[in-house]
């Protein structure tokens, strides 16, 4: 069976679990191999996690001479691995830096290239949501080595036992791939949060919060969701843009999302509109976020959200 | 110095988005507009050659498209563009993320090899500038095509942009952390709409559009062949596009003296989110 390069998603070698959802799609395609960007020393750390969701290999390329540069060199070592392994697919999470590696990848290795699935089937069959979620496309890759970025959530891990054999890759990285240096890094506060795009519940904020994202969080919290937030609210300077959900922000599709004082515009639509249950609360009863709720209610979230939180306390007591 | 602007002109997103029959995203039939993710790439473009007084700079816009597309290549020639390049050709149409940024590359070359010939000045290409994503694909992946395609940095997803001379800072938000990514022109940047309001167009800025250099360049101008480009050589098909069910309407409650809140506990805890 031919291997199927998955790109471990991992902070510091933390793996995430965008990786597992990839390592159970994979095993659809063929035998699963995690590549793993990252210091060596974690090589083994992360085998530990990936070998329990099938993976039978696990390349480590040291990324050494990899992260102080922008994208460029990822996708030559991808290049070169996908060489030495004739993979049936190469699978990334969907990340901005991971589409811009494989849409590297796909011109070096002149292979097809589908970007934001949410689902591949058997076959290499690929479904992505577009146009803000009102249509369903179904495409596949004709030429080369079919590279699918697949957004986060699209399907639910699975366990499976793999050898997880770790295999380190040496990577050679080109003068021209080292043209874009990264100048300094300052990694983002952990909120202690869940991670926007992982999280099975989200609650957003958004002009109607008049700049107060405290009845957000609290009720966020008492549902253990991840919090995000409208263009308009990050627009006002009220939230950092990594919490804006919507086209050109983060796209979610959890199991619930909740959105507050938010209109509905197309721009926040596209971020969120394949997400399972979605609930509103608007002052507006002719807010557009009104056509695609479950449940909605028609009131003001400073007292609605307050008052929703205690109950749900009260009865998780 | 030129700078390459490349716009593209998209569906509407507030209209009725839809596919033809051969699953190609109908450009035609629904009121198309310049990106407006691509304004902001106008828009830094156009900061780039203002800060940079007494130096010689021309903006060039480049679209790929049907015959409306020399609409975004307008629109950026009325925000104040120099001038503009719409490359057409119907064997383009169906063209994939390796197809269309083929057709890009190709398009900045001949730019790059003989500026006059579009109404730019001397001196090669030293900025290409693109929007963050398209608003109709959000693909997001041409700009760093284009890159590769032309060996030049990568220098994408800017929030804020910063020069001095050949030299070239960004600031780039990631997954955990936000960056600081420098290099030296020429580069492929792309920005997002974080990077600063895009103008909009003045009445001079229209009325003198209509003088500015436009080019209408064909596959052959580029030295590219029909069978290299377009829905039948494409590296992907879509197989089928289906419209979303529309959703079923949701309960309304109007909240009044709290019962807002407790329908809203009663929903979520029906459906196991409790």
């Amino acid at each position: 069976m031919s291997e199927v390069l998955v790109v471990v998603d991992h902070a510091d070698g933390e793996v995430k679990k965008p990786t597992y959802e990839l390592l159970t799609i994979a095993r659809r395609l063929g035998e699963p191999a995690a590549v793993f960007f990252g210091s060596p020393e974690q090589g083994d750390a992360v085998a530990e996690k990936v070998k329990k969701y099938g993976a039978a290999k696990v390349y480590v390329v040291d990324d050494a001479q990899i992260k102080g540069y922008l994208v460029a060199p990822k996708a030559e070592a991808l290049q070169q691995l996908a060489e030495k392994t004739s993979p049936a697919a190469i699978l990334l999470p969907s990340t901005f830096e991971n589409k811009e590696v494989a849409g590297r990848l796909a011109i070096k290795l002149g292979s097809g290239l589908i970007t934001d699935a949410v689902d591949v089937a058997e076959d290499g069959t690929t479904t992505q949501s577009v146009f803000a979620g009102n249509y369903t496309v179904q495409a596949k890759v004709t030429t080369g080595t079919p590279i699918i970025t697949v957004k986060p959530n699209s399907a639910a891990p699975e366990e499976a036992d793999g050898a997880a054999t770790v295999e380190a890759f040496a990577a050679t990285v080109s003068d021209v791939a080292r043209t874009a240096q990264v100048v300094a890094t300052q990694p983002r506060q952990s909120t202690g949060r869940p991670e926007l795009t992982e999280a099975a519940i989200v609650v957003s904020g958004g002009r109607g919060t008049g700049g107060n994202f405290e009845p957000v969080e609290g009720f966020a919290d008492s549902l253990g969701a991840a919090v995000g937030a409208s263009r308009a609210a990050v627009d006002s300077g009220w939230m950092p843009h990594a919490f804006q959900v919507g086209q050109t922000g983060k796209t979610v599709s959890p199991q619930l999302y909740v959105a507050n004082g938010i209109s509905g515009a197309i721009q926040h639509r596209a971020g969120m509109q394949t997400s399972k249950t979605i609930v509103a609360i608007n002052k507006d009863p002719e807010a557009p976020i009104f056509e695609l709720v479950d449940f909605g209610v028609v009131g003001d979230l400073h007292t609605v959200l307050p008052a929703a939180t205690e109950k749900i306390t009260e009865r998780k007591g | 110095m030129n700078i390459v602007v490349c716009v593209k002109y998209v569906p509407d997103a507030t209209a009725d988005r839809k596919f033809e029959d051969d699953n190609t995203v109908d450009r035609v039939g629904v009121d198309g507009l310049l990106s407006e993710l691509d304004e902001y790439a106008v828009e830094q473009a156009l900061q780039f050659r203002e800060k940079r007084e007494g130096e010689e700079i021309t903006v060039t816009a480049l679209t790929v498209g049907p015959e409306k597309a020399v609409d975004a290549v307008r629109k950026s020639l009325q925000m104040g563009a120099d001038a503009g390049v719409h490359v057409v050709d119907d064997a383009i149409a169906g063209s994939d993320y390796l197809g269309t940024s083929l057709v890009l590359a190709k398009a900045i070359e001949k730019i790059k090899a003989d500026p006059e010939s579009v109404g730019a000045g001397a001196g090669g290409v030293d900025l290409v500038i693109c929007g963050m994503a398209s608003t109709d694909a959000s693909g997001s992946v041409v700009p760093a095509m284009l890159a590769e395609r032309l060996g030049m940095p990568q220098v994408t997803l800017a929030s804020v942009v910063e020069s001095q001379g050949d030299q070239v800072r960004i600031k780039r938000d990631n997954e955990g952390s936000t960056e600081v990514i420098g290099a030296t022109l020429p580069i492929v940047l792309s920005v997002t709409d974080q990077s600063g309001e895009a103008r909009y167009p003045s009445f001079k800025g229209i009325m003198a559009a209509k003088k500015k250099p436009l080019d209408t360049w064909s596959l052959t101008d580029l030295g590219l062949d029909a069978d290299q480009v377009g829905l039948s050589v494409a590296y992907t098909q879509v197989e089928d596009t289906t419209a979303r069910p529309p959703r079923t309407a949701g309960e309304i409650v109007t909240d009044e003296d709290g019962s807002g809140a407790t329908a809203l506990v009663d929903f979520l805890a029906s459906k196991k989110f409790i």
